[in-house]
């Protein structure tokens, strides 16, 4: 594997299928991409890696067309080009996986490869002959199924073939694949793999975007690190380990996490009893064997990369999903919550990471919002009393600075640090015992930010427990007293305050399971 | 190069499990044949089953449009009216001959079809409000037409034969639906706007992003709802003697009915025309068989109660497909 | 200086068009009142006014269930249906030997069990809706289809013809000269109105139609709170069947409330509140009622027929609804 990275960088000098440079994007003032570059050789695997919001998806979009650019240069197979929409894009060459597989699940294997561009006979569809070559691509990347079933009937890893095979079927020179692996266990990443070598094996050139760090080393080449919108590191894989790969993308030295850069103030005094604990977390294909421990008073972490079940173990504590195997205490008490009602009148909140999604009711005014919880407790007769309820909605929105028009303005129409502020509100006007964040901070401008912080804290210091889920090694660090680390569906470490340090934490991250080492092994193996 | 891929294959279920709905309603409609013939002596007897099929072929006709439309994840409202608005204008020229009578309503019924169309793709209005307009809109204009009443049609040339004329021994109303079906099954099967149609309702966005014209599929789904809707008010015409400017109420969620019996999912996406037309003959011959046993003279059940079997036929439906199928469309 | 005005007034005139799109329906209908007050003829009269509110009341009565279905993002077309049965089930009542041996008491029977079987109906199908998460229109049909039939069975398809004055108050009383259905319908619209803002359960109902994941995640009894919505218009549709047969001193199950579930919904449609869910406007349903039923009036005392009429009705539908939807995007 070594030595076919090496021969490959030696290769540079030839000609590169794709050049971007300085690819810069603003959405509304603000800069998505500055400085983006991105270089892909024919018939190479290349990684590209990054914090959310790093920048990955855009500089895709702009390069398919699905985003205009505000500046910069995209050379595709010696021609600059500048594609006008993802289906442009594929007709020149460029086809793209995305993370949820876009193609009609009810349809069949065949139909999804050949849709919009059907083989005819006597003005009808030959059905024959469409058949016959879809099995024959797929069998390709030695995948033999009844290609006239519904696409819906097969695994994701099959579902993901027949888009590749769709995709290559289009003489796609290059191909794109966003995290195409999130939802497959590890036979099928296996799978995966070897179709992707198979690729590059025909010199197509495959871009793979992941957060699961071994598989970089198991099939790609050279990798792109981005952050904050620029192109960090790009270097072939065999030459950078997991830990620089790791810092690289959080943009931190291993030995200096600057201080004081969060609103956090110094950790509070002894903990009070236990609000929660969790053992033995099996949530779906997402989490293993997940553990947590709260108390009163105590700030927790949870963090650890993208997919490595932080979202999927809040929620199951939180009874949205209930989870398969594994034992949750609240309150002191073993409960199943099996709907979130149950896990409220206990004395949870949660504010989900999907603000959007999960969090706000948009059409509903901030006070509706920021009431919504408690509204049972606000009623007479069925009736709510809107003074008490008013009352309320004064006080949270001044203790947490809330800036809203008044308290009747649609909270769709609101700043996204104020949403989220008035979703902190549900859950403090409820008056709980254990307040699960998830990326309580992320996307709010830096001000807020800092202030959501620091009201965590002093909710804590009032003895509140929370457990705070956060991609942000600063808001861990200098934010938890207690820090667990998840990786790949597992809490593989469990750190005091004073041990959390950066480096610690991004080790525990790069330490993942013993299973997928084994995987790891298999790749070269099979690679060499 | 590898050694692990040979077999990816991961077959979940054999296919007639999740898709048994297909399946099951036409073992339904044998049960219950048989259930009719071993019980009632005229039951397979020519008369009942040309009759059935005369009556029926109306009803198979707006639902083979709705089946499309419904593939789509769209609706249309507007089936019943769109027969009615057709079957006067056939009439009024049915003394011009059968072909004018036949196209007159087949063109009335496209027309209706196009605004719908225009208003779901164009003013992206959603179809059911977009069809609930267009239902007002024809029943207008066919009341207009007929002022009022109904329009006797001319005796003097053949158009009757349309509706009430028999070729080989069959209805010609049965012909012209068993010809639409075939139409539509061909369509469907084997043409890429039919693929296109049930690809845009599984997942339109996917749908766009693989490059078809998905505006222009939906547009021409209402036409031909509103085609087939026109050929059954030309056979309502010519079977009644009459245009009927008040008929074809309720016709849209009978459709809708057996549209669903017969397995096409209202969120789009899957559908087929052959069980649309098992949804249709199930859905008759209930009211046939209420007929019969009330000849027997054994139980007195009123006709009345073909609405009732009906609509907890339909229930019993829907909850057997709230089963598989259902599941896999949600964590689809 | 000069550029800014101009686009100062285009802004006060961009935000007019908004105005008048978002309102439609209201300004629509004041739009049509005056032109009536200028050209029809005895327009300004109370005699008018009690015609077109009498015409009216029992499709809004049926708009308001379905106002509060359409805000969880349902939809019920069951509706007349239920009209049909309440309607064929309170003659049965009165006119039972018992009803005749108890008038006082078959009388009050007659009005309370017919809507509480409506009522009743209602709830099975927001019961069937949740527990096979079937779609809302595929679920109210079977109750369409089977609702109709069960009141044709338990009537046996026959015309009931009465004369109940104590009962028939509900659709030919006067209270002040005001129709008394046309009372129910504003205590309704009111109570309505005033339970969608103040209730713990009219917020619930926006809560469910606007967010249906983050109501729940809320501790929202998403379910429950549907259950109740079809329930209600179910009792809605029950007391609208009463005010029908009242009027008619007739129940004919095969003819009440038919299309009436196009009706109101059509009426939900113009007023404003929208088929995504999340937001109601049950006043906006009334207005949206009156404006059908002024047009249809206008239409016809200016000596259009009633099937022009018609055609105006559906390009009025589609010309609010794609109106409302420019005025948001605006």
């Amino acid at each position: 594997m070594i030595g076919r990275a090496l021969e490959l960088a030696k290769m540079t000098s030839a000609k590169p299928l794709l050049v971007m440079r300085d690819i810069e994007k603003r959405f509304q003032g603000v800069h998505a991409l500055a400085k983006a570059s991105l270089e892909v050789e024919p018939g190479e695997i290349m990684a590209l890696v990054g914090q959310n919001g790093a920048g990955k998806s855009t500089l895709i979009k702009v390069l398919t067309g699905a985003h205009g650019r505000d500046g910069g240069s995209i050379d595709f197979d010696g021609k600059p080009v500048a594609f006008g929409s993802p289906q442009e894009a594929q007709r020149g060459g460029v086809s793209t996986i995305y993370q949820e597989i876009n193609l009609v699940p009810f349809r069949s294997v065949t139909e999804n490869i050949f849709l919009g561009r059907e083989h005819r006979r006597f003005g009808l569809l030959n059905w024959p002959r469409m058949n016959a070559e879809a099995a024959e691509l797929l069998r390709r990347f030695a995948v033999e199924i009844d290609v006239r079933r519904p696409l819906m009937e097969f695994s994701t890893a099959i579902q993901q073939m027949v888009a590749i095979a769709r995709a290559v079927s289009f003489k796609a020179q290059l191909v794109i694949m966003d995290e195409p692996t999130s939802s497959l266990d590890d036979r099928e990443v296996g799978v995966l793999f070897d179709v992707m070598r198979r690729l590059r094996a025909e010199g197509v050139a495959v871009i793979f975007v992941s957060h699961r760090l071994d598989e970089l080393y198991q099939v790609c080449d050279r990798v792109t690190v981005m952050r904050d919108g620029r192109t960090i590191m790009v270097s072939p894989m065999a030459e950078v380990d997991k830990l620089q790969l790791i810092s690289a993308m959080l943009g931190r030295d291993l030995e200096t996490v600057r201080s004081h850069a969060t609103g956090f103030s110094a950790a509070a005094g002894a903990a009070g009893e236990e609000v929660l604990s969790a053992e033995g977390l099996r949530i779906g294909r997402r989490v293993r064997d997940g553990r947590l421990e709260v108390r009163a008073g105590q700030i927790v972490g949870l963090t650890g990369l993208l997919g490595s079940g932080r979202t999927e173990t809040a929620r199951a504590i939180f009874g949205a999903d209930p989870p398969d195997a594994g034992s949750i205490r609240l309150m002191g008490k073993p409960v199943d919550p099996r709907e979130p009602a149950t896990a409220i009148a206990l004395g949870v909140g949660y504010c989900s990471e999907d603000r959007k999604a999960d969090g706000i009711v948009p059409d509903m005014s901030v006070r509706e919002n920021i009431t919504l919880a408690i509204l049972p407790r606000l009623v007479a007769m069925g009736v709510v009393d809107e003074t008490r309820q008013r009352a309320i909605v004064a006080k949270f929105m001044k203790r947490l600075a809330i800036k809203a028009s008044s308290s009747e303005q649609k909270i769709r129409e609101l700043s996204g640090g104020n949403q989220q502020k008035a979703l902190l509100a549900r859950w403090l006007c409820a008056d709980p015992r254990l307040l699960i964040l998830d990326e309580p901070t992320r996307g709010i401008d830096v001000g807020a930010k800092a202030e959501i912080q620091s009201l965590i804290r002093e909710l804590a210091n009032q003895g509140l427990g929370v457990l705070m889920i956060s991609s942000e090694l600063e808001e861990i660090v200098e934010g938890a007293d207690r820090v667990f680390v998840l990786s790949d569906g597992r809490t593989v470490a469990d750190l005091p305050h004073e041990q959390a340090t950066a480096a610690a934490i991004m080790a525990a991250m790069a330490h993942e399971g013993a299973p997928l080492e084994d995987a790891g092994t298999t790749g070269e193996n099979a690679n060499g | 190069m590898s050694v692990q891929s040979e077999t990816p294959v991961r077959h979940k279920q054999p296919g007639w499990i999740a898709w048994g709905g297909q399946q099951r309603v036409l073992i339904a409609l044998i049960l219950l044949i048989l259930f009719g013939a071993l019980r009632y002596d005229h039951f397979l007897g020519a008369f009942n089953v040309l009759s059935v099929l005369r009556y029926n072929s109306m009803f198979a006709l707006t639902s083979l449009g709705m089946c499309f439309v419904i593939m789509t994840a769209g609706i249309d409202l507007s089936v019943g009216t769109t027969a009615a608005c057709a079957s006067v204008v056939s009439a009024l020229l049915s003394p011009y001959g059968l072909v004018p009578g036949l196209l007159g309503g087949i063109g009335a019924g496209a027309l209706v079809g196009v605004v719908n169309g225009y208003m779901v793709t164009r003013m992206k209005i959603l179809p059911f409000i977009a069809t609930l307009s267009g239902m007002l809109m024809a029943s207008g204009v066919g009341l207009l037409l007929a002022h009022n009443q109904s329009v006797s049609v001319s005796y003097d040339t053949d158009f009757v034969w349309l509706g009430q004329g028999d070729l080989l021994g069959l209805p010609v109303p049965a012909w012209l639906a068993g010809a639409a079906y075939v139409y539509g099954s061909v369509t469907l099967n084997f043409t890429s706007f039919g693929r296109y149609a049930l690809a845009v309702g599984g997942n339109e966005e996917a749908s766009r992003l693989m490059g078809l014209p998905v505006d222009r599929i939906l547009f021409w789904t209402y036409v031909q709802s509103g085609v087939t809707a026109g050929l059954a008010g030309v056979i309502l015409a010519s079977q009644f003697g009459a245009g009927q400017p008040a008929e074809g109420v309720g016709w849209e969620l009978f459709s809708i009915a057996a549209v669903v019996v017969g397995g096409t999912l209202l969120t789009g996406g899957v559908g087929s025309v052959a069980t649309t037309l098992i949804g249709v003959l199930l859905l008759g011959l209930i009211f046939n068989v209420l007929n019969f046993e009330n000849g027997l003279g054994w139980i007195s059940l009123s006709a009345y109660w073909q609405s009732v079997v009906r609509g907890v036929f339909l229930m019993v439906v829907v909850m057997a497909g709230s089963g598989p199928a259902m599941r896999k469309l949600r964590t689809a | 200086m000069a550029d800014a005005s101009v686009v100062n007034e285009r802004r006060a005139t961009s935000a007019a068009l908004n105005f008048l799109r978002r309102y439609a329906a209201l300004t629509a209908l004041i739009v049509l009142l005056a032109f009536n007050f200028a050209v029809t003829p005895h327009f300004a009269s109370f005699q008018t006014l009690n015609v077109n509110l009498t015409q009216v009341a029992t499709i809004v009565i049926v708009s308001v269930g379905m106002t509060l279905v359409i805000a969880t993002g349902g939809i019920d077309l069951s509706v007349g249906s239920l009209m049909a049965i309440a309607g064929a089930l309170a003659p049965l009542i009165f006119l039972s030997p018992f009803g005749v041996a108890h008038p006082a008491l078959g009388d009050a029977l007659a009005f309370v069990v017919p809507v509480a079987a409506a009522g009743l109906l209602g709830g099975f199908n927001g019961w069937f809706i949740t527990r096979f998460k079937v779609q809302p229109i595929v679920g109210t049909l079977v109750m369409f289809i089977a609702g109709r039939g069960i009141g044709q069975v338990v009537t046996n398809g026959n015309l009931q013809v009465f004369h109940n004055p104590a009962f028939q108050f509900i659709g030919l009383g006067r209270v002040f000269g005001v129709p008394f259905q046309v009372i129910v319908m504003l205590v309704l619209v009111a109570l309505a109105a005033w339970a969608i803002r103040r209730t713990l359960f009219g917020r619930y109902i926006l809560a469910v139609g606007g967010n249906e994941r983050a109501a729940r995640l809320a501790g929202v009894p998403v379910n429950r709170v549907k259950r109740w919505v079809y329930a209600i218009s179910g009792l809605c549709a029950g007391i609208a069947g009463l005010v029908v047969v009242s009027i008619n001193s007739s129940s004919d199950a095969n003819l009440v409330g038919l299309g009436m579930e196009l009706d109101a919904i059509a009426a939900v449609a113009v007023g404003g509140t929208p088929f995504t869910g999340g937001q109601a406007s049950v006043v906006g349903s009334l207005i949206g009622a009156l404006l059908i039923q002024l047009l249809r009036y206008t239409l016809l005392a200016n000596g259009v027929p009633d099937a022009a009429a018609l055609v105006v009705k559906g390009a009025i539908i589609a010309g609010a609804v794609w109106s409302q939807q420019r005025g948001k995007r605006a």
